[in-house]
């Protein structure tokens, strides 16, 4: 066994929404991410262990956990960056249901993208010309600015309106509506403003920005959720809503 | 037990803490209001009554207790006009800068007052 100046003293969560922490040795090695140590935990010393990653890479957002208190990517988290007394402690995101160990229930999460009316709403048929938007035109680059999201749920983890209000929709499902409400080809705004308008709606952010601090594609959903807040608003006084 | 009580780091950021500071704020001053409209109801028992309780607040503690609220009633404003600034205006990144801003202005008008009534 290797010194315990190269060993990291590693914190899982076991168990689901009641559970307990688990330590576990796991030696330091260069260029190493969070991901590799969970993985390393899973592969040598207990495969029992409960968690998700697909690409390893930053493409596919299904590594998120809560590490040292900070919702991240795993895979795009060097434990240098994070570990700087040896430390991990590494937990499943926040607000949302674990299933086991580092595995959340994400199914709540994507149903509020439905209920945004997340879902594209076309206004034309396979027959039509394609539509032409010019690429610097205001409504593109505010659609741009927002268009990267994965759905990986770092914001969603962050947000503490969400966790006072479980019904909230949330930074993603909101910044996909804004990306809509400002696509030229979408004819679904009216229901859309409407379904964002509510309680549990854009209005319901206190603007914390913890999803603009946290995203890791540098998003801002605070601009699209604050943007959802202007166009409802005039909506409301057009008589639109 | 539950496996959140430790990930309170997604608060740890400038944002959050104006924001912090602008809730306490104005939960303070809700506190603060009851006080004010006590005093200003002593004057329909007659002048002397709001002359006594004028006197009690030219004291040293309660002078030092008006900077405190001054700071928080500056704290407020400045947060709130932030906040405006953050939802209705077309986000910039100098919107980041606002959140010092409304602390150096909050410091400064607590400091204004506090020369004054020094």
């Amino acid at each position: 066994m290797a010194d315990m100046a190269s060993m990291l003293d590693v914190s899982v969560w076991r168990g689901a929404d009641e559970g307990r922490f688990v330590s576990y040795p796991v030696p330091r090695r260069e260029n190493q991410t969070v991901l590799d140590v969970v993985t390393y935990v899973q592969r040598r010393l207990d495969a029992t262990l409960a968690y998700r990653f697909s690409c390893r890479v930053g493409m596919c957002g299904s590594c998120a956990m809560t590490v040292n208190g900070v919702a991240r990517w795993t895979c795009r988290t060097h434990v240098g960056r994070v570990a700087k007394d040896g430390r991990l402690r590494i937990a499943p995101l926040r607000n949302m249901p674990v299933i086991k160990d580092l595995s959340v229930d994400m199914a709540g999460f994507f149903a509020k993208a439905a209920r945004a009316k997340g879902a594209f709403r076309p206004t034309a048929d396979r027959t039509a010309d394609f539509a032409v938007i010019a690429p610097d035109s205001p409504r593109r680059r505010r659609a741009d600015a927002a268009i990267e999201c994965i759905g990986c749920g770092v914001c969603y983890a962050s947000c503490d309106v969400v966790t006072w209000n479980p019904d909230y929709l949330g930074p993603a499902a909101l910044n996909r509506a804004w990306t809509l409400v400002n696509d030229e080809r979408d004819g679904g705004n009216r229901e859309r403003l409407a379904a964002v308008a509510g309680d549990a709606g854009c209005h319901a952010c206190h603007s914390h920005q913890s999803c603009m601090e946290r995203c890791p594609k540098h998003l801002n959903p605070t601009e699209s959720i604050a943007g959802l807040k202007r166009a409802t608003v005039l909506a409301a006084l057009t008589g639109k809503l | 037990m539950r496996p959140f009580r430790l990930a309170g780091g997604s608060r740890d950021h400038p944002a959050y803490w104006a924001f912090a500071v602008h809730r306490l704020s104005g939960l303070l001053l809700v506190l603060f209001l009851p006080a004010h409209f006590y005093v200003l109801s002593r004057a329909i028992q007659g002048a002397a009554a709001l002359d006594a309780v004028l006197a009690w607040t030219e004291g040293p503690l309660v002078k030092a207790a008006e900077v405190g609220l001054i700071l928080l009633l500056a704290a407020h404003l400045t947060g709130g006009l932030r906040l405006l600034a953050v939802e209705f205006l077309p986000w910039r990144d100098w919107q980041k800068t606002l959140i010092a801003v409304t602390a150096g202005v909050s410091l400064l008008i607590g400091l204004g007052f506090l020369i004054n009534v020094a």
